[in-house]
């Protein structure tokens, strides 16, 4: 067992984890943060998806050991004041999820990729960028139009804010 | 219809949990003093147990037990069944071999449970599965059906000789059919396979089995679409514990698509174990258990003669089917070949004779059962790249070869059963093909030859039968449950109200569709409805959502209940305002007497009801009501799905340029949610024809998929956006004229796109998925 302390949403948290804990154990079971998911065993689905220092990671493909130190946000901390982000309003405006499986990895990626690309995303760039994201239900339709949508607000309002 | 009425696009009330991480999932739930499960598998694909010795693992830290089948034999836990019986031509029931939770003596797929350990955590209990000896002496296996059919060939269960479960037929007579494909002027053949797929939810299987040994009571959360069947199953069959001493609770389940519907032996495991152990006792799929365990979709091997007279009309079809059912029956895996496909292998087109047989097979294969579409989809591909063939033999377009064989006038009685009620085949056909612009399609086709590309253009008319369905009928066909849904309605004392459902949501939107229902009947706000479903403490029965049923039956149990909650809401207003039941009206959140300006709130309506201080005579006080809905017909949603592909000729890489849905769903809650469902079971048609597809080692049975790194997922940059429309003929068979919407996707669209890419290359023969490689090659054997 290995002490690991990181901060979580703002929180400083840490735990006793074996050296095998993935990140995502340790955030669903230790920490009870359940948003984040695991759908797949080979890093493929996206599902568990979580920032560690402002970057999208894989929960399942990282240690906790590996998280020591570092500041990671999860679905949980995304909205702020009760007022959801507005990658979050998006996909409840534009239907982009059924089930909600893979919902808080495609938010976290899709939250990563508008850092990343700003105004500057068009569908053939969001779909590329979630090729390590999975959903069954959607058919990503509606998740390419709230992602798009996402972006325009954002980067509108940055530009007013400017 | 209102802003949050019947027909708005209203945003989903269910969707800030889920995207603010709060869902709760089955392996979310916690409860005090909680182990974990691994399961022993088979690595074989068939074999005899000999032995299975735990000492090793008993001994691993964190282990509290070792479970295995004999025990479960001994405690009395019952086989797992098929609940619907299937008889043959010869009149003879199908041939079911036993199915144990835990084998005890024979493996039959790779993947098979032989034992559970019961540990302190995940990680523990897996370690210590590793180490449960078993000895094994393996045996030949069979994977693929019609092989396992020939003689010689290894036999899964004494029950079924030569692997056949049923051998069965449907329709006209086959003298009648083949004489008439004898008198034709034209008949095309064809052998068409539909390709083993796994459902795939994003949300694993999981199970939570918590024992209450003061009350002998269990409570298990499970991913199930139909926790109360679950509960009926486990109790009526499974011997687990009689139904008043069983709670089902099926949470927020992450996607189903089928696979959620069957009971599966982990679930009936963990209660058990939960006993024997005296933990509570949780077991969450992996990815790969997933691959091996969750009932796989189709397997189809079929041939197929479409007979024409010298007017292109069909005057005959003859199907023969071969369909894999794996190593053991699912529990509706006998109705979908059957019931499911066979009646509609009439499509959209007038056919005089149709003669269907169907035969079942044991291999040694993962069980296959209901998928999105479930027999539907076989049925469609089956009829619309014959029909498409039939076009090209025969030099005619497409189109006109569909148009010409339509049905239009209705009821119409197929040959197979099936009554269709209503439709408009035309509409949705006219309706693609301007979409897509057809017209325009070979200038297209020249500007790409210019750039090196091959592009095709197909098309596919669809029909299914979904509000599944009405008791009796099925009933009389050998299914062992009644297919009505119930519900129930009840108005608080302020005037919020629950609806209580027997449907289940598992991404479908009920928890805002079914409040829409509400809030159109009484002009409430929606935020004052909830919905209530998935847990058999709060709501007493129902039959749960597969099918696309929850709108054409679920919904209509809920019209049916609110009828009497606004039949006795209008007499306690008339009381209260001294006017004439006849002239209440109930909208806009309050009762009014028509023509006059009185009016009570409904809140006061429903407070009445509870102070009971001034009801009219004789009425019991309170403001809820109940009601089963069971449908009088199947309803047959249909329309025409087109796609247009482009092919590099280097790679086989097919692209697709534009795919078009033109579907009648009949009416329509929320357009926007429908939207999503065609969108989602399109997509997953995609897969089933470019990408999806279960493979075994023919020699060794093992599953050669077994992970996303081996099997294809439908990914965001394989798909187009789609183009949706609907031409709706409201289905005259229930209350709200609804037909269905969540299959749709799925059954018309892998047909378009193989006679698409098939269109484009010039080679018709091509099997799904269609991938480059198959394309390749297809391309270089045409030339
Ligand atoms: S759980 Fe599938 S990628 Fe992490
Ligand atoms: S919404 Fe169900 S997997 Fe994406």
């Amino acid at each position: 067992m290995t002490k690991v302390t990181m901060t979580v949403n703002g929180r400083q948290v840490s735990g006793d984890v074996e050296d095998r804990t993935l990140l995502v154990q340790f955030i669903r079971e230790k920490l009870g943060l359940t948003g984040t998911h695991v759908g797949c065993d080979t890093s493929q689905c996206g599902t568990c998806v979580v920032h560690m220092d402002g970057r999208s990671i894989k929960s399942c493909s990282t240690l906790a050991v590996q998280a020591a130190g570092s500041e990671i946000l999860t679905i949980e901390g995304l909205a702020r004041d009760g007022e959801l982000h507005p990658v979050q309003a998006a996909f409840k405006a534009h239907h982009g999820l059924q089930c909600g499986f893979c919902t808080p990895g495609m938010v976290m990626t899709a939250v990563d990729m508008i850092n990343r690309y700003g105004g500057a995303l068009d569908e053939k760039t969001v779909r590329e960028n979630l090729e390590g994201n999975i959903c069954r239900c959607t058919g990503y339709h509606n998740i390419v139009k709230a992602i798009l949508a996402a972006a325009a607000e954002m980067s509108a309002g940055r530009q007013a804010a400017e | 219809m209102g802003v949050e009425g019947i027909g708005a696009r209203v945003a989903r009330k269910e969707d800030k949990r889920f995207l603010t991480g709060k869902g709760r999932y089955t392996d979310d739930m916690v409860v005090p003093g909680m182990k974990y499960a691994a399961f022993v598998r088979s690595p074989h694909a068939h074999a005899k147990i000999k032995r299975i010795d735990a000492s090793a693992a008993e001994k691993m830290p964190g282990v509290i037990a070792v479970l295995n089948g004999q025990q479960m034999l001994d405690d009395g836990i019952g086989n797992l069944i098929c609940g619907w019986m299937i008889h043959s031509k010869d009149g003879s029931p199908m041939k079911m071999g036993a199915w144990r939770p835990l084998a005890h003596e024979t493996v039959r797929y790779v993947g098979d449970a032989v034992a559970v350990v019961v540990a302190d955590s995940v990680g523990e209990a897996r370690d210590a599965a590793e180490q449960v000896v078993v000895d094994y002496e393996e045996l030949p296996a069979v994977t693929d059906a019609a092989t396992a059919l020939t003689a010689g060939q290894p036999q899964l269960h004494p029950e079924a000789a030569g692997n056949l479960i049923y051998d069965w037929a449907i329709g006209t007579s086959e003298a009648e059919t083949d004489a008439a494909i004898a008198a034709a002027a034209h008949v095309t053949e064809m052998t068409i396979l539909n390709n083993r797929l796994a459902p795939n939810p994003m949300e694993p299987r999981a199970a939570l089995g918590v024992y209450d040994s003061a009350e002998d009571h269990y409570t298990c959360y499970t991913t199930s679409q139909n926790p109360h069947v679950a509960r009926l199953v486990m109790s009526a069959f499974y011997n687990v514990a009689p139904e008043n001493k069983l709670r089902v609770i099926a949470p927020d389940v992450g996607g189903g698509f089928g696979s959620k519907i069957f009971i599966y032996p982990e679930e009936i495991v963990c209660l058990w174990a939960s006993k024997r152990a005296g933990v509570p006792v949780k077991w969450t799929s992996d990815r790969t258990e997933a691959f091996l365990t969750d009932a796989h979709g189709r397997d189809h091997r079929s041939t197929v003669k479409m007979a024409f007279d010298k007017d292109n009309r069909i005057t005959a079809l003859k199907v023969d089917t071969i369909a894999n059912f794996g190593a053991y029956m699912s529990l509706f895996s006998s109705s979908v070949p059957t019931y499911l496909y066979a009646t509609l292998l009439s499509g959209q087109y007038a056919i005089p004779a149709i003669h269907a047989n169907v035969r079942a097979v044991y291999t040694n294969t993962t069980p296959v059962d209901a998928y999105r579409g479930a027999g539907r989809p076989e049925a469609t591909y089956l009829l619309e790249r014959t029909i498409e063939t039939a076009a090209r033999e025969l030099g005619v377009s497409p189109a006109e070869l569909r148009r010409k064989n339509f049905i239009r006038s209705f009821p119409y009685q197929t040959p197979v059963i099936m009554n269709y009620d209503a439709g408009n085949y035309e509409a949705s056909l006219e309706a693609s093909m301007k979409q897509a612009d057809w017209a325009g399609f070979p200038a297209r086709k020249a500007e790409a030859e210019k750039r090196g590309k091959k592009r095709g253009i197909g098309m596919s008319c669809y029909i299914e039968a979904c509000g599944i369905a009405p008791s009796a009928a099925v009933g009389s066909l050998g299914a062992g449950v009644g297919l009505w849904e119930s519900a129930e309605v009840r108005v608080n004392a302020v005037g919020t109200i629950e609806v209580l459902t027997g449907s289940h949501s598992h991404g479908q939107g009920h928890e805002t569709t079914f409040a829409q229902l509400v809030a159109d009947r009484f002009g409430v706000p929606i935020d004052s409805v909830s919905v209530v479903h998935g847990d058999t403490d709060k709501v007493q029965m129902g039959m749960g959502t597969y099918g696309s049923r929850s709108g054409a039956v679920g919904m209509s149990a809920i019209v049916k209940a609110l009828d009497k909650v606004e039949a006795k809401a209008k007499k306690i207003a008339a009381h209260l305002m001294e006017a004439d039941e006849s002239d209440i009206v109930i909208e806009n959140g309050e009762a009014k007497v028509a023509g006059t300006d009185k009016t009570v709130p409904w809140f006061q309506v429903a407070l009445s009801a509870y102070t009971a201080h001034n009801l009219p005579g004789g009425m019991e006080p309170g403001l809820k009501e109940g009601a089963f809905y069971d449908p009088t017909n199947f309803t047959f949603p249909a329309g025409c799905y087109i796609c247009e592909v482009e092919i590099d000729q280097e790679t086989g890489k097919t692209d697709i340029i534009q795919f078009v849905a033109a579907d009648d769903f009949g009416n329509i809650i929320n357009p926007m949610i429908v939207e999503g469902q065609v969108h989602g079971g399109i997509a997953q048609g995609i897969g089933q024809a470019l990408l999806e597809g279960v493979h075994y080692d023919a020699q060794s049975g093992q599953l050669l998929t077994a992970s996303y790194m081996d099997y294809a997922m439908p990914r965001a940059d394989d798909l187009p956006s789609f183009q949706v429309s609907h031409q709706n003929t409201p289905c005259p068979g229930n209350p709200l004229g609804i037909k269905g919407c969540g299959e749709a996707g799925a059954i018309g669209s892998p047909p378009a796109l193989i006679n698409a890419i098939t269109d484009a290359i010039g080679n018709n023969d091509l099997s799904m998925p269609a991938t480059p490689q198959k394309v390749w090659a297809a391309i270089h054997a045409a030339h």
